[in-house]
């Protein structure tokens, strides 16, 4: 049951990165690397479950908020040039 | 616990992990079939948060049964509920921001649904669904949707 939840991981994973290399947009290249990342989480998981050892689980814990983080904040950058900017800039209406 | 009762939560772990699997794979194809950002943005969200709950519960139940390890399912949980959160909230200002920097969604026959990316822009900003904003740009909708 693992190894097939490992192996469908896997081949996603793939296809994940095929997207995330072929995306005409930087969005789809960021929506792919962000899917690509709870895939990450969910391996990390299920490959501690796998080998019997699941103390992984705490890895996956942080692999999937600093997941979320990255996510967005590589959005705020490309979006505002700019980590620190607080609301939606003036000028760009 | 009787034995037949460990064989059917071993039995519904499976078949939830087997779940999980499905959607997982469903979301890889969608993510790299489907023809524009949106829509591929709905198959990576909606998969994401589907196949993380199902595997995760999966996991809970062979945690609980086999392992009998309390700490396991509740670090388990603890990576449910954070995903639960932080997936649809990835998706919500991917695709706030992708409209925002003037993408413009598709329709079924593969035409853009606005006819600039400054609608788009505008859209992005307003409160509102789409209505009111195929026709001109200068047309103060948001004034008349504000006062009714």
């Amino acid at each position: 049951m693992f190894v097939a939840a490992v192996l469908a991981l896997l081949a996603t994973m793939v296809l994940t990165i095929v997207r995330a290399l072929l995306g005409p947009t930087l969005y789809d290249r960021l929506s792919a690397v962000n899917s690509f990342g709870t895939k990450i989480m969910l391996f990390i998981a299920v490959f501690g479950f796998l080998t019997g050892r699941p103390e992984f689980l705490d890895i996956a814990l942080v692999y999937s908020l600093i997941n979320f983080v990255a996510t967005v904040a590589v959005l705020k950058f490309y979006e505002y040039d700019d980590l620190g900017s607080g609301a939606y800039q003036e000028d760009d209406y | 616990m009787p034995d037949f009762v460990l064989v059917l939560l071993t039995g519904l772990a499976w078949v939830l992990m087997l779940i999980g699997c499905v959607f997982v794979v469903a979301g890889g194809v969608g993510l790299l079939r489907l023809p524009d950002l949106y829509t591929r943005l709905h198959a990576a969200g909606v998969t994401d948060t589907g196949s993380t709950i199902f595997m995760l519960l999966g996991m809970v139940i062979i945690a609980l049964v086999e392992y009998q390890n309390p700490w396991i399912a509740a670090k388990l949980i603890l990576i449910l509920f954070f995903t639960l959160f932080t997936t649809p909230t990835c998706s919500h200002a991917l695709a706030k921001i992708a409209l925002l920097s003037g993408l413009v969604p598709i329709d079924e026959n593969g035409k853009p649904i606005l006819a600039s990316p400054k609608l788009a822009k505008k859209m992005a900003l307003s409160r509102k669904p789409k209505e009111g904003f195929e026709a001109d740009d200068e047309g103060d909708n948001s004034n008349k949707d504000g006062a009714s």
